[in-house]
């Protein structure tokens, strides 16, 4: 099941630059919550850091608290477990080239030390049931390799990767710009089953696509969190005004 | 600022309305006019100014379903082309009203004239002040203008309950005024019904600048920031 993240006072920079400014927001479990913002925003570093992605950069830092499923995951686990609970998804499908479909998939988990061929046979077919992709490449699993899939198919091979290892929560950044409509619907329709069992966080430049799929929606500005509410309320009457000229495109 | 051309567009389907708005409130006064001075040339009129609002709804119609589908507005702007589309019907049903009331001069016409203890005229100003005042609302953007025209729409059923009440007594004392009697009684329905098109012209106008649906009563105050740029 999912659980949720809990941050307090985050803050993060890359060398001097201050790119993320004092975030408290709390994001429910079993829900997709989006996060929107002009590019340069904070939103991608924000969940760098839910996931301790922020801090494998040499001149990155952290500060606050982060808590998933009540465990702060800056003092209280290790960065491999905390990667493990917290899979993500990239804006570019980034499938080992070289594996497999099923190679691709068990990966995490031979990682991870699992061995059993029957056991790893399971989650691969669960995993690429959860990911809509099963049907589609179940009699080529070993035969074609993760690269050989179109783009819409790699890029839910990667979510069938990230799923693979059970995880807590989901962090999608940009996970279907470069899709086409179809591929995009797909995984769209995809991110609404997969709530069911897990925590989403999706960072999009298509406010659409965040109407669309998020129960909550945060708007990034400069490294602040401007406003953090229901999706319906911020795409019909947001609160603040700098939502307002973004989300209508009077931005600049 | 971004989105100019976007911005044009809903400037132009703004102006748009605001023709049909014009169109509308003009064929009430016409209407009232004819049955003042029981006048069929200017009941002409307001019939061809009714299919010349019918058309200029269809077009109203047509540019918001463009803007809808081709530009997806967010918050306001899709606030705005929901409360432009709604207006949009209320003012062709303004249209209708007027129709009404000039089919029932016509009617009039083969009767002779009867004094009738009631105040059209000034039913007519109560419930075309509201649609201006509602419109005006939406000119500049003002919730607390729309406001006041929904406190306005009391007074024209009452107005209308009276004319109701006299006129059905007057056709049970003297019978013989009776088609004079009924087809006052329709106009002043008719005209009732404008003033609660003009209220719900105001209620648009609330839902978009404020985000706040006050129809029947039930919407929660919104914030009062004012709608930008039109």
């Amino acid at each position: 099941m999912g659980v949720s993240i809990e941050v307090n006072g985050l803050n993060a920079w890359y060398g001097s630059n201050h790119t993320l400014q004092d975030i408290t927001l709390h994001i429910p479990a079993n829900e997709a919550t989006a996060l929107i913002g002009p590019s340069g925003c904070g939103k991608s570093t924000f969940v760098r850091c839910i996931n301790r992605m922020h801090e494998t950069n040499p001149i990155a830092k952290v500060t606050g608290e982060v808590k998933v499923g009540g465990v702060d995951i800056y003092s209280e686990t290790s960065a491999v477990e905390v990667r493990r609970r917290i899979g993500m998804v990239f804006q570019r499908p980034n499938p080992f080239p070289t594996m497999s479909i099923y190679d691709n998939v068990a990966s995490g988990l031979r990682l991870n030390g699992y061995r059993n061929r029957r056991v790893l046979d399971e989650i691969v077919e669960r995993s690429l049931k959860n990911a809509a992709l099963w049907d589609e490449v179940k009699d080529d699993l070993k035969k074609k390799s993760g690269a050989s899939l179109s783009g819409g198919q790699q890029q839910r091979l990667c979510i069938a990767r990230a799923l693979a290892v059970d995880p807590e929560v989901l962090l999608m950044d940009e996970p279907a710009s470069a899709l086409d409509p179809v591929s995009t619907a797909k995984i769209e329709d995809l991110i609404f089953q997969l709530k069911v069992q897990y925590t989403i966080v999706i960072v999009t430049h298509n406010m659409q696509q965040a109407a669309r799929v998020a129960e909550r929606t945060g708007f990034f500005l400069n490294g602040r969190l401007v406003e953090f509410d229901s999706t319906h309320k911020i795409f019909t009457n947001p609160g603040d005004k700098r939502t307002e000229d973004y989300i209508t495109g009077r931005f600049g | 600022m971004v989105r100019i051309r976007f911005q044009q567009n809903l400037d132009d389907l703004k102006e748009k309305l605001l023709v049909m708005a014009g169109m509308a409130e003009q064929a009430i006064q016409r209407a009232v006019e004819a049955y003042r001075v029981r006048d069929l040339s200017i009941c002409d009129l307001v019939n061809r100014g009714e299919m010349a609002i019918n058309r200029l709804e269809r077009e109203i119609d047509q540019m918001s379903l463009d803007l809808l589908a081709m530009e997806q507005p967010m918050a306001i702007d899709l606030r705005f082309i929901l409360s432009v589309i709604k207006i949009n019907a209320d003012l062709e049903r303004v249209g209708d009203s007027a129709r009404a009331i000039s089919d029932r001069v016509r009617e009039l016409q083969a009767f002779p004239v009867a004094e009738l203890p009631i105040d059209i005229p000034r039913i007519a100003n109560l419930a075309s002040g509201m649609v201006r005042k509602a419109l005006q609302a939406f000119i500049e953007g003002d919730a607390d203008m729309a406001q006041a025209v929904l406190s306005m729409d009391d007074s024209v059923d009452k107005l209308n309950s009276g004319a109701h009440y006299t006129l059905l007594s007057l056709m049970k004392k003297e019978p013989g005024v009776a088609p004079q009697a009924l087809n006052a009684l329709m106009i002043s329905r008719a005209l009732e019904r404008v003033a609660d098109h003009a209220t719900n012209i105001a209620e648009d106008v609330i839902f978009w600048v404020r985000g706040a649906d006050v129809r029947h009563n039930v919407g929660a105050p919104g914030n009062s920031q004012q709608p930008n740029g039109r």
